[in-house]
């Protein structure tokens, strides 16, 4: 009686409500995105000599677990597949065929390695796949002309070389400077911007350069070869085992250079504890996130949040370990490309979408620097700080300086 | 249920005859579906898995050559990586300097490498066991710091990238196929030529060199010559291995060819069955699909994983999968055999 | 000259380290005729052990001895059940089998305690001496090396069970018919050697810093320096570590670009063994028709 009007309202309202909501879910995808999901592809060394970079892709499935178990992007679940490649570019590549052909990836994110991601460029851009935020510090990412589908994240090590080469000419203009590099792109592309950033200077100034492999025990023998060479500055392109040794060999042996650390080194409990934090004192180097066994940070809320996140969703991870706050903070620019796709979820507008981040803070960069991508610009983080080791934290100095890309 | 028969020589015409065919013919036979099976595989798979057996046959073809100088000859070699590298490194060099076709870099690839592998076998043949084991990881090891310091011929630690390969016009063939059946044409190439060295004059040798070096030598075999053959044509198969390999991935570069890869290759060639040819095919599957396998399992300790199945296979057939099984499979044929004689007395 | 000195004394103090996982190589050896490739990873490991203790609030030398009875026993048990099965199939079945373990505890390692750089405290006090040419921590594990060393010397010259050992080794056969038990005596040995492989890590981990790759370059050194010795003589070991020690940064030093420090090492390293196959101190093995 008087129910069937109201059944049929009700039945009318609710098919009005449904294909309005089907109207707004309805959107454009690309392959890997639907209605409730977004595969996501990625590589990184889980095993092999590299593999304590794993730990970057384990704190981002730990942080896409969290965004999913808080209702995903837009209502959409991340499925985020990271697979194994030994840092063996023949291995990157079967790897990234098979997120790309068998499991159907909207794009590829965060693959670490300068020849892992070499040896895929050409295959992702020739098929058009987002080869987004790759997690290596090489300049040659931000080519938007030559690969518009691929894009950087972090400051470049050359970037960062030649912020140092800057300082240099600016206070210490009569410097003899050492360098000790790991003999791969990473150590060399600083010692590249370090010439770059010289100039015409660079071959009276640098007096003498060591390399080593990762496979040396020890890296004491270098030192001690570029302390003999009389040089007053030293700068170390390692990673946080070898910064250690360096950092303990040069004050044992009484040199006392002004020294100069690449940023993946500057972890407290990582590099400076295992040499001695009194050893460390003095210690320059550039900074864009803040480093969590620093003490200064440790009481803020964004770092309260991360350590939150890390007990609940990746329990595993070592909460010393600065690859879990880059995990952390990739991801969440990821998040926000994503978000701001909306419904539209083909890859041509992932990139879009990339290329036009404005000022976007992450809770764990330094204050002051934020990214900021555009179609002529594909380095998300070019901003960085220069800081100064007192024996227990991180002193920043000077102003944010912007790296001019190449 | 046997009768106590003795096992006479049946009458001529039905000596060794299996349905009216010889054991030749079948072996023929049997040959010639494997590879038509092989070469119709690619069609009915996608692209990807196209690519992996591509990698699978040109792993096979780097540990066919591991067998014959380790397996056949006894000479321990943890270095063929190097050897891999060298291959990979002169056809990504000819490739992109000197404009060769890829085709063309092929054998070139393999002769350099057959210099190398002679060269180093020289002295070598001083060396035996764990001595011999440290002079080839010293290879291994040299390689990839080598690589990274002629960086004006090998792109140093950036690579060589190099341009992806168009099939032949015409054919009707995408890149992935023709490649496949490209790499499937120098694997049976390489199983016919192993074959026939392995199953001669010179396996014999080799083998009775292996074995009992001073006996060999009484006999009159040139033992320091043939351990260096020996190293060369290993080489060789191993280097046109790389130089393939240089061709589907199209990009060279020295962390492509640490020690790992020389450890990996000596691991699938004990696993396959060392002395044997067709162990390289088992070799070249596990190399290629077993670390995958264990990533899938567990992304936790994946290395674990491929560790735990190294194990396995060793326990449980030590001489290698084919080692262990073929014999076994010879018996099954030789009962087979035995069933067609003609009981006496009968 | 003072570069020079501190080159020598710098690679005398990694050259110990190289001669202590040396000593153990060639313990395995002598007692099962086997390269243990997974010698390095399973001192390693002993070190997280000893480390986890300390961490856990045990004084220094109380996780010293401790890591040393489970490491024995590990490494006895290891030989029980992971070797003893493929005792008897050839020799690469071995290989692979040490190969692979490595793997698994370099993996297992990272997994459990992840792959960032640990403290490790020493047991020495930590200050340079000689004018800054050496520190106390390096002198440390030289001396200790040369106890080690001392200690096993005596104990294969002079003890029952060091004889019963090498026996079982040269000849197990024989051995059985003389009433010394072969394969006790197998995992004897492979449990000194995961001890004095512990000590080797103990000692080294807080001048290398402890992570799962502690060892891996290591090991590598340590196998090239016991062969340069001579496989079977522990003194060799030894003696084959420190020169390479020495060697590796003399060459670096004054020969050629670091970039290619450690091909000319290995190349030195081959050619002296051109002129000795068997080593320094090795002595070729007569084989008789």
């Amino acid at each position: 009686m008087a129910m069937k009007p109201s059944i049929v309202t009700g039945l009318t309202m609710t098919g009005l409500v449904l294909a309005g909501g089907l109207a707004l879910a309805a959107g454009q995808y690309g392959p890997g995105a639907t209605d409730t999901e977004i595969k996501i592809g990625n590589t990184m060394p889980y095993s092999g000599p590299a593999s304590s970079y794993g730990a970057i892709g384990k704190a981002e499935t730990a942080y896409f677990n969290m965004i999913n178990d808080q209702g995903g992007v837009n209502g959409r679940k991340i499925n985020f597949i990271s697979r194994d490649d030994s840092y063996s570019p023949p291995k990157t590549v079967e790897q990234i065929r098979k997120l790309v052909e068998e499991d159907q990836v909207l794009l590829t994110f965060n693959v670490l390695g300068t020849p892992p991601n070499t040896a895929v460029q050409g295959y992702l851009n020739d098929n058009k796949v987002p080869q987004l935020f790759v997690a290596t510090g090489a300049d040659k990412w931000n080519d938007p002309k030559a690969h518009p589908w691929t894009m950087g994240w972090q400051p470049s090590y050359r970037i960062e070389a030649r912020i140092y080469a800057r300082y240099i000419l600016q206070n210490l203009p009569k410097a003899k400077i050492a360098v000790l590099y790991q003999n791969d792109d990473f150590g060399k592309d600083y010692l590249i911007g370090l010439r770059e950033g010289l100039g015409d200077k660079a071959d009276k100034m640098i007096v003498a350069t060591q390399s080593y492999e990762t496979t040396d025990p020890t890296v004491d023998s270098q030192v001690v070869s570029l302390q003999a060479s009389g040089a007053d500055v030293l700068l170390t392109a390692a990673i946080p085992k070898f910064a250690a040794q360096v950092i303990r060999k040069v004050y044992d042996t009484g040199w006392k250079p002004t020294h100069l650390l690449s940023n993946v080194s500057t972890s407290v409990k990582a590099a400076l504890q295992p040499a001695g934090l009194d050893k460390s004192i003095g210690i320059i180097s550039a900074g864009y996130g803040k480093e969590i066994t620093d003490p200064k940070w440790q009481s803020t809320p964004e770092y309260k949040e991360w350590l939150a996140w890390m007990q609940k969703y990746n329990p595993q991870g070592n909460i010393a370990d600065a690859n879990n706050a880059y995990g952390y903070g990739v991801s969440q620019t990821l998040i926000a490309v994503l978000k701001a796709c909306g419904n539209n979820l083909t890859r041509e507008n992932v990139m879009k979408q990339a290329a036009s981040i404005h000022d976007l803070k992450l809770p764990l960069l330094l204050p002051g620097i934020s990214v900021s991508t555009s179609p002529t610009d594909f380095a998300p983080i070019k901003q960085m700080q220069l800081e100064k080791f007192d024996g227990t934290t991180w002193e920043m100095f000077g102003p944010v300086i912007s790296g001019a890309a190449s | 249920m046997t009768k106590g028969f003795a096992v006479v020589v049946p009458d001529r015409t039905a000596a060794g005859q299996y349905a009216g065919l010889s054991l030749g013919a079948w072996r023929l036979i049997g040959a010639l579906a494997l590879i038509a099976l092989a070469a119709a595989l690619p069609f009915f798979v996608s692209n990807y898995h196209v690519f992996e057996l591509t990698m699978v046959m040109i792993y096979t073809i780097a540990v066919l050559g591991l067998n014959i100088l380790t397996g056949y000859n006894g000479q321990i070699s943890l270095g063929h990586g190097a050897f891999f590298a060298a291959g990979a490194y002169t056809t990504a060099i000819l490739m992109q300097r000197y404009g060769v076709p890829y085709w063309a870099t092929v054998p070139p690839a393999g002769l350099i490498c057959f210099v190398f592998g002679v060269l180093f076998g020289l002295p070598a043949l001083r060396f035996e066991g764990p001595y011999l084991a440290l002079v080839t990881l010293s290879m291994a090891l040299a390689m990839p710091q080598l690589l990274k310091y002629f960086d004006n011929w090998t792109g140093g630690v950036q690579g060589i990238n190099l341009v992806k390969v168009a099939p032949p016009a015409g054919l009707g063939l995408d890149h992935d196929r023709w490649l496949y059946l490209l790499v499937l044409a120098v694997l049976i190439l390489a199983i016919r030529g192993a074959a026939n060295l392995l199953h001669g004059r010179t396996g014999r040798a080799l083998v009775a060199i292996r074995d009992h070096p001073i006996a060999a030598a009484a006999m009159g075999i040139h033992n320091a010559r043939y351990k260096t053959l020996a190293f060369g044509i290993s080489t060789l198969f191993t280097g046109v291995a790389g130089s393939l390999a240089a061709i589907v991935v199209s990009y060279v570069s020295p962390e492509g060819y640490g020690m790992f890869l020389s450890i990996a290759f000596l691991v699938g060639s004990t696993i396959g069955g060392i002395a044997t040819i067709s162990g390289a095919i088992v070799g070249g599957l596990f190399i290629e699909f077993v670390p995958n396998l264990a990533n899938d399992i567990s992304d936790a300790a994946p290395a674990a994983l491929y560790g735990l199945a190294m194990l396995l296979f060793m326990y449980a057939m030590p001489l290698g999968v084919v080692g262990s099984l073929a014999p076994l499979f010879s018996r099954l044929l030789r009962q087979i055999q035995a069933r067609g004689a003609v009981p006496l007395g009968k | 000259m003072h570069q020079l000195l501190q080159q020598i004394f710098s690679g005398l103090a990694v050259g110990a380290i190289y001669g202590s996982v040396a000593l153990a190589l060639v313990m395995i050896y002598r007692a099962t005729d086997l390269i243990n490739f997974a010698q390095g990873e399973m001192a390693m490991f002993s070190t997280y052990i000893a480390w986890t203790l300390v961490n856990a609030g045990l004084p220094f030398w109380a996780a010293f001895v401790i890591t040393l009875a489970v490491s024995f026993l590990g490494g006895m048990t290891i030989e029980r059940i992971l070797i003893r099965p493929v005792e008897n199939a050839p020799v690469l079945a071995s290989v692979i089998v040490t190969i692979a373990l490595a793997l698994i505890f370099n993996s297992l390692a990272g997994w459990i305690y992840s792959y960032t750089v640990q403290d490790f405290p020493s047991p020495f006090p930590d200050r340079p001496i000689l004018g800054a040419l050496i520190t106390t921590n390096d002198l440390g594990v030289i001396v200790v090396t040369l106890l080690m060393l001392a200690l096993l010397f005596l104990f294969f010259r002079f003890t029952s069970t060091g004889l019963a050992m090498r026996a079982a080794a040269q000849n197990p056969i024989s051995a059985r018919l003389c009433g010394i038990p072969v394969g006790r005596m197998l995992a004897i040995g492979w449990g000194l050697a995961a001890a004095i492989g512990a000590t080797a890590g103990i000692m080294v981990a807080p001048v290398l810093f402890l992570d799962p790759y502690m060892m891996g370059g290591v090991l590598l050194y340590a196998f090239a320096g016991a062969l340069l010795g001579g496989i079977g003589s522990p003194v060799g070991a030894v003696v084959g570590g420190l020169i390479v020690g020495v060697t590796e940064n003399l060459v670096g030093t004054y020969l050629i670009a670091s970039q290619l420090k450690l091909t000319v090492a290995l190349v030195l390293i081959i050619l002296v063994l051109v002129f000795k196959p068997h080593g320094l101190f090795g002595t070729g093995i007569v084989q008789r028709v």
